[in-house]
């Protein structure tokens, strides 16, 4: 309708008010407002609150995860440590130990041989005491004999004599060696 | 939408005027009934209808609608509310931002919807009404803040300005936060709208008349050329709509921030 009214030469003005048109603006635009604050933006916000809580709250729970591994990590490398100080003790004790078992074998090593040295020597001296009163006795019957041997040949040779005397000892001489050995 | 009726016989090509913003009643008598007041009633519906949709499940992992309508509304929330007016007050404006911005954007964007394409906020009375509520509220929140006078000592007493100079800033103050801001706000948002949705029916009803109502070929083709243009002008338009729609919502909350501010 206007428009024909341009047609017809009336200047329009665009930036002339309509009040009609000013009040609809305002009332539509309010009711708006007031549909959004009341129908929009409690959902959205508590939409946006229970995501940043989750967010938060899966935060703090991952500091305490963080904190219970770390107190776990602390607990394990103590456990260790002081597993490590027990292994070392352990050790320790176990070098002193064989230390002192070796201390204890020469010991009794040196206390054996020194025992077998000396049953040795005593049974060594019982075997000489022995030969000797066996050499006396033999002596006896063997200066006897030659007694007997000289007195019942002639006298007809010094030679053979002395040979006799010689061969005698001679044969004095080892037959002690043989029984000593 | 109109087409700007040649009177039959009669020679020539009759151009796009502002004549063409006024659009007779669908029915009835009243301006009320035309298509710029019912698109704009539309506008609110729609606007409401999406967040309504979109803000019904609240589920932490959004679904598809809920995610779009989370960040529409989380870019006015956070991008223009939060930052310009900040974290201690701008709650309570959101409302009022959300829907100064998706109003406006729908109702611009109606300009080049196909078998809308009329730019509500073209009609310079729909940007007068805004304007008007943006005026009482920044003021209103100022008075409510400051008192009548701590306000007005606020707007028109610049910090650390003192002396004979107050005489002249005083006035040019006061005429430039409470006199001016209504003004440009409401005209630039009219005027862009206007002179967008101007070139473009100029662009478009000038090919049609090139391509169609002339015998010449380089008429012809001077038309293919300019509707061919008129696609490229609705691009700017899409991005000037946007621009606008964002410049207002915008300069409300920096006008909320500045008559909440301490010290100025």
């Amino acid at each position: 309708m206007s428009r024909f009214l341009a047609a017809e030469g009336e200047e329009i003005n665009p930036l002339v008010p309509h009040t009609a048109e000013i009040i609809l603006a305002v009332v539509v635009f309010l009711i708006l407002v007031w549909l959004i604050k009341k129908y929009v933006m409690p959902s959205f916000e508590q939409t946006f609150a229970a995501r940043t809580e989750a967010i938060e709250g899966g935060l703090a729970k991952a500091e305490a995860k963080q904190a219970e591994a770390d107190a776990a990590l602390d607990e394990l490398n103590k456990r260790l440590s002081e597993a490590r100080h027990e292994a070392a003790r352990i050790r320790e004790d176990a070098r002193e130990q064989g230390a002192q078992i070796i201390v204890e074998m020469r010991e009794q090593a040196q206390e054996e041989s020194a025992r077998i040295t000396s049953q040795a020597n005593a049974q060594i001296e019982a075997q000489k005491q022995l030969v000797l009163a066996q050499l006396k006795t033999e002596v006896g019957t063997l200066a006897t004999s030659l007694a007997g041997r000289i007195v019942g040949e002639s006298l007809e040779d010094e030679a053979r004599q002395r040979r006799t005397v010689e061969r005698f000892i001679a044969e004095l001489e080892s037959q002690p060696s043989r029984q000593g050995s | 939408m109109t087409t700007t009726g040649q009177v039959p016989g009669a020679e020539g090509f009759t151009p796009p005027g502002p004549g063409d913003f006024n659009l007779p009643p669908v029915f009835g008598d009243s301006v009320l009934f035309a298509k710029p007041a019912l698109l704009l009633v539309v506008s609110a519906v729609a606007v409401f209808g999406f967040f309504f949709v979109t803000s019904r499940r609240t589920a932490l992992v959004p679904s598809k609608a809920q995610y779009v309508g989370e960040q529409g509304y989380g870019f006015i929330r956070n991008s223009v509310a939060r930052d310009v007016i900040g974290s201690q007050h701008f709650l309570k404006f959101v409302p009022w931002l959300v829907a100064t911005f998706f109003f406006i954007l729908l109702n611009n964007l109606f300009g080049i919807i196909p078998l809308i394409q009329f730019p509500t906020f073209s009609r310079s009375s729909f940007a007068y009404g805004l304007a008007v509520l943006v005026w009482l509220l920044y003021n209103g929140i100022g008075i409510w803040k400051h008192g009548l006078l701590g306000y007005l000592r606020h707007v028109t007493m610049p910090a650390g300005i003192t002396g004979p100079i107050l005489v002249l800033i005083i006035p040019l103050e006061f005429f430039s936060t409470v006199l001016v801001r209504p003004v440009t706000l409401a005209l630039r948002l009219f005027a862009n709208m206007f002179a967008g949705h101007l070139l473009l029916i100029l662009f478009t009803l000038g090919g049609e008349y090139l391509l169609l109502n002339s015998d010449k070929v380089l008429y012809n083709s001077v038309g293919v050329l300019t509707l061919i243009l008129a696609v490229a002008i609705s691009f700017l338009e899409l991005l000037v709509q946007l621009i606008q729609a964002y410049v207002f919502t915008l300069l409300t909350a920096i006008y909320i921030q500045g008559a909440l501010a301490e010290d100025h």
